[in-house]
């Protein structure tokens, strides 16, 4: 008998705390089948963020910490420089990352931690109830931008990525999406070349996930994944932003 | 045995020099010693002036409040000095940057052109060096060779040429305080 | 033990913690301690150790957090500003049971202050300072003998606890030298990774994870009265104090770190003009030594509680003395050091309506 799905090892047997259509559980499916298929798992420690993911440590099975809100790239460099023989990645959302841990995250990228970020963006605070983001769209409303995000008040949505690819230090910068079955075909192979980076020693990498929030959005999670396709990607662009030499 | 020294002047005199040197020499010694540094806000050019301690017991509190000894190179340290001084103290004075008298009467007190000495001597940095040898003479919180060998560990490397005149500088102050007792 | 060094003490501070272990330092400049990640930036290399200068005091104590889990000796050094804004880190660090060693050279406050030396930090220190209930052990070593000693206690009862330890010291103990006999290099080769590190999981049987979130109250509860149950013991055996003539005492002068130095002095003067006079010299301020200071309130006619603050150990003197006798205090603010002379004027002023 062929088997032709199964679970990663590293997923825990534990059901998830997510809501119903939530990506989070494909962002965790990536990492772990990659831990499993690139044997990484008995390596790796991640560390988790503060945000709805905050839990992930019952889901995916390796040893892990959970960092104070946006502080997981300052952990992972105490962890990574005196243990560099560890794999070490931390997971954040974009409340975590891009709002309070922008300058651990800027930090650890100008000095070219060897880390891995996997980065869900959503483009709003999911688990405190839909507050703005500095991801979040221009005219979206949220339950602290109520009339709409307007750029006069709180300026416009962030681009990590292509900031972080300006820095001479970092190894791999990537923004995947996972609105469909292609993109997350596609985001799989990104965040594989960010773990080679890290493996191979060249330096910082990041793959950003566009994903959905189907209940803070208030929609199905069929329709979040179509307004990713017609709203969110025209302004986060798929593609790769930094590559360095070396990386495959 | 214990005896405590305030050095103070201008930053860039080599105050705290002297005091680390004087420091070392305790040390080498098997004196208990403290230094105290205090500087002012600049990096450079600014007031500084350090606390020492020599002692044959441990020693409590670092801070000198009220000197016995000072040794002063500049003006604005002996305007800060002067009134905190016990009585009978002695005030190693810079007399080149000290363009007046010392007001107290119950202060023994030796004044010393070290900036003309110093030239003479062939190197104008060296007038820390000249009032230290004053100092040590009178006091004898260490011996002069203690301090000669102290210096080797300051003045190491391309720095070692300038021991000759720096030994020198001590030795003159030790002249001149030889002078000041013989007087007394 | 070998021979004596002349040396700074922020330079002491960092040659005893290389020599007690410490393989990693995290951290961020700030006057007057600069000294310290100076020395180890010139040092640390040599031994093959880790030296980051991170990019905030946040990101410094969350580089200690990470290192702490993985069980390595880790040690960041900092002045009041800077270890505000580590208060987050250390509660984190608190409820992760991990090990670490912080060093709090102090200077004058609120908000920007001055350089110069204080003590204003002891109730940051000693009763919190970032959110929940929890303690680190502080010590306050009061010469730079005795700090280049405390620096491999604090690494070892880190170790021991898995507590963060606090060194608290001053501005002028950072400033200051002093010859100094250092202790022999403690071998890192015999150091193992601990069992409950998170490095991967290896050929562990099972996974580490560390975190201070317990989302159910009952299960907080209980990582809480763990907590408290780690805390009762470190108060029963790690308590550490210093008398100095107080066996036949009428009066105790109270007082830690530098004012401890002067008070000496005090003590000093006071035994020359036949007054009765001791110390009491708290070596850890947490645990505090609340039961000796409760036994000699019987001997005693007064408390005189002196520090570079307003009056913040003075509350942990009068919770031990609980009204039996007067704590009397004077304090010295923003970065001012009183003379052993201005101290023993304020304590004569007590003891002539004593008389």
């Amino acid at each position: 008998m062929k088997t032709v799905y199964k679970k990663p090892e590293p997923i825990t047997n534990r059901p998830t705390t997510y809501c119903p259509g939530c990506p989070h559980g494909i962002a965790h499916r990536l990492v772990a089948e990659l831990l499993e298929e690139m044997n990484l798992t008995s390596e790796t420690v991640i560390v988790w963020p503060v945000g709805c993911s905050v839990f992930g440590y019952y889901f995916i099975g390796t040893d892990a910490v959970e960092a104070a809100h946006g502080r997981a790239c300052a952990m992972a460099t105490g962890m990574k420089r005196t243990h560099p023989e560890s794999f070490v990645i931390t997971y954040q959302g974009d409340g975590d990352l891009a709002s309070i841990g922008i300058a651990e995250t800027v930090h650890a990228a100008v000095r070219g931690e060897k880390i891995t970020v996997v980065y869900v963006n959503n483009g709003n605070y999911g688990m405190t109830g839909g507050q703005m983001a500095p991801t979040t769209l221009i005219g979206q409303k949220t339950t602290t931008s109520p009339y709409g995000r307007d750029p006069k008040l709180t300026g416009f949505p962030m681009h990590v990525p292509e900031m972080l690819a300006t820095l001479e230090a970092t190894a791999y910068i990537a923004r995947a999406s996972l609105d469909s079955p292609q993109h997350i075909i596609q985001a799989k192979k990104f965040l594989k070349k960010a773990f080679n980076a890290q493996v191979n020693g060249i330096g910082f990498s990041l793959v950003e996930m566009i994903s959905s929030c189907p209940t803070n959005w208030k929609m199905t999670p069929v329709a979040a994944m179509e307004r990713i396709r017609n709203e969110v990607l025209p302004v986060f662009p798929i593609g790769e932003f930094k590559v360095a030499e070396g990386v495959e | 045995m214990e005896k405590k020294v305030i050095i103070a002047g201008f930053g860039g005199q080599g105050v705290m020099l002297a005091g680390e040197l004087l420091a070392e020499a305790g040390k080498e010694d098997n004196k208990y010693v403290t230094f105290l540094p205090s500087y002012g806000p600049e990096m450079r050019g600014g007031t500084a002036n350090c606390d020492v301690i020599i002692s044959d017991e441990p020693i409590a509190s670092p801070i000198i409040s009220y000197p016995e000894a000072a040794v002063i190179l500049n003006l604005p340290s002996l305007d800060k000095f002067e009134p905190a001084m016990k009585k009978d103290g002695l005030l190693v004075l810079n007399k080149s940057l000290i363009p007046r008298e010392v007001k107290r009467n119950d202060l023994r007190v030796v004044e010393v052109d070290a900036q003309t000495i110093a030239k003479e001597l062939g190197n104008e940095k060296i007038v820390n060096m000249i009032l230290l040898g004053v100092y040590i003479t009178i006091e004898k919180p260490v011996s002069l060779d203690s301090v000669k060998n102290a210096m080797k560990l300051f003045l190491k490397g391309n720095k070692e040429k300038f021991i000759p005149v720096n030994e020198k500088a001590l030795e003159k102050g030790a002249e001149i305080a030889e002078e000041f007792l013989g007087r007394k | 033990m070998g021979e004596k060094t002349l040396m700074k003490g922020a330079e002491v501070i960092a040659e005893a913690a290389m020599r007690a272990g410490c393989m990693a330092f995290f951290g961020y400049p700030i006057t007057p301690q600069n000294e310290v990640p100076e020395y180890f930036s010139r040092q640390m290399p040599k031994l093959g150790r880790v030296f980051l200068q991170a990019g905030s005091e946040v990101a410094a104590i969350n580089m200690v957090y990470g290192a702490a889990c993985t069980g390595t000796r880790v040690i960041t050094t900092s002045s009041s500003p800077g270890i505000s804004l580590m208060q987050e880190g250390f509660s984190y660090i608190a409820n992760s049971d991990v090990p670490c060693v912080v060093v709090n050279a102090m200077r004058g406050g609120p908000g920007l202050g001055d350089i110069a030396p204080a003590q204003a930090d002891y109730f940051q220190a000693v009763k919190g300072g970032g959110h929940g209930d929890y303690h680190s052990i502080v010590i306050a070593p009061y010469t730079l003998q005795e700090e280049a000693d405390l620096m491999f206690d604090a690494f070892d009862l880190a170790d021991k606890y898995r507590i963060m330890v606090v060194v608290l010291v001053d501005g002028l103990m950072g400033q200051m030298m002093e010859p100094v006999e250092f202790k022999e290099w403690v071998d890192v080769k015999k150091f193992k990774t601990p069992d409950w590190a998170t490095v991967g999981q290896r050929d562990r049987d099972h996974r580490n994870i560390i975190t201070s979130l317990e989302i159910l109250a009952e299960g907080l509860e209980k990582m809480n009265f763990h907590l408290q149950e780690k805390y009762k013991i470190i108060e029963k055996n790690e308590v550490r104090f210093e008398e100095y003539k107080m066996d036949d005492a009428e009066y105790a002068i109270t007082a830690f770190g530098t004012i401890a130095r002067i008070a000496k002095t005090v003590v000093n003067m006071a035994r020359d003009e036949g007054i009765k006079l001791g110390l009491i010299r708290p070596i850890t301020l947490w645990p505090f030594p609340t039961k000796l200071i409760e036994k000699r309130a019987e001997q005693l006619k007064f408390f005189f509680d002196s520090e570079l603050n307003a009056g913040q150990m003075l509350e942990d003197v009068k919770l031990a003395v609980n009204g039996r006798k007067p704590v009397y205090f004077y304090g010295k603010l923003g970065g001012i050091v009183p003379s052993a002379e201005d101290i023993y004027a304020e304590f004569k002023k007590h003891i002539k309506g004593d008389r």
